[in-house]
């Protein structure tokens, strides 16, 4: 029994183990929060649905290291997130940033949500307009047909 | 009439769009580089490392950076062919060693021959990032003044170079190479 509990108590404890950038980066929990929150909005090109908060891709693990170099450095979260689209594009974002190219990304959920939204007003409104028939039976001849 | 037709209308708007979708490879990034200046690098020659390569070498000329690492199928498959054209010689190839152990780097280039001019040890991949590199073989085309013309990702072949690199090279001499 003790041992099956020390067994179950290590699979719980596996994912610990699997996390990807352990230990801390910086003393100053400022910074650390900064590193943080920015290595989870940047994407692993590699390994394209990772952060690289997640990915253990050597690319992963070389922006983590050069975000935490410019951070120390002093630079910007601005700064940061220039750094890697100049390299590698919008698309190094989660959050790809308003621009020319990127609009189409940021307006598009709205204008499907109003769309949609249209045509099932105009739907519904149909319906209302319909005589209510509450006879549920079907009758033989419709059913055959 | 209209509420039979417009769900066809929007199914054959959506038909193409999807198509190009499914036929676009997600992994395949344009470079931001396209048609913008090349980034600038300094690096020590793999074969000696007192020495330095940097974009200055290849100034003024249409040049080639192949991004190779002897850990990357990709870069053993065109391997023979930058040999090759290297042989044939219609312009400087210059390497990126990336995130590679300077001893495999070598012996790579003494079993399998040497293309490049030189290669750049880019033991931490900074120069690397620099360049926006993701994942090696990745090949870049440098114009006369220095600009990215073409990246290619993925073994360079025969036939892309002659549909994807030739032309442009053409375009940027303003005559045939």
């Amino acid at each position: 029994m003790k041992k099956l509990l020390l067994v179950i108590a290590l699979l719980a404890a596996s994912p610990l183990l699997f996390a990807i950038d352990t230990g801390k980066a910086f003393d100053d929990p400022v910074l650390q929060a900064r590193y943080e929150t920015i290595i989870s909005e940047v994407r692993c090109l590699k390994c394209q649905n990772q952060t690289i908060k997640d990915s253990n891709a050597f690319l992963a693990g070389d922006l983590r290291r050069e975000i935490r170099r410019m951070l120390a450095e002093g630079k910007t979260d601005d700064e940061i997130y220039d750094f890697l689209v100049v390299r590698y594009g919008e698309f190094a974002l989660y959050r790809p940033r308003m621009s020319g190219k990127t609009l189409i990304l940021w307006i598009a959920p709205g204008l499907f949500i109003l769309l949609g939204g249209i045509v099932a007003i105009r739907v519904v409104r149909k319906r209302m307009s319909m005589p209510i028939d509450d006879d549920d039976e079907i009758e033989p001849n419709q059913a055959a047909s | 009439m209209m509420r039979y037709l417009a769900p066809l209308v929007v199914f054959a708007i959506m038909i193409p769009v999807f198509m190009v979708g499914l036929k676009r490879d997600p992994t395949m990034l344009p470079s931001p580089f396209l048609d913008k200046p090349a980034p600038e690098f300094e690096l020590p020659k793999l074969k000696d490392l007192s020495q330095t390569v940097s974009n200055k070498d290849y100034a003024g000329q249409v040049a080639l950076v192949n991004v190779w690492a002897t850990w990357c199928v990709g870069c053993r498959q065109e391997h023979e062919f930058l040999i090759r054209l290297s042989q044939e010689n219609p312009l400087p190839i210059y390497g990126l060693n990336w995130r590679d152990r300077r001893e495999d780097g070598l012996a790579w280039l003494q079993q399998l021959g040497d293309p490049y001019v030189a290669s750049g040890y880019d033991a931490d991949g900074r120069a690397g990032i620099d360049w926006g590199v993701y994942g090696a073989p990745e090949t870049f085309l440098i114009s006369k003044d220095g600009r990215v013309l073409y990246k290619h990702l993925g073994p360079l072949n025969r036939v892309i170079w002659e549909r994807e690199f030739v032309p442009k090279i053409a375009a940027d001499h303003g005559a045939t190479p």
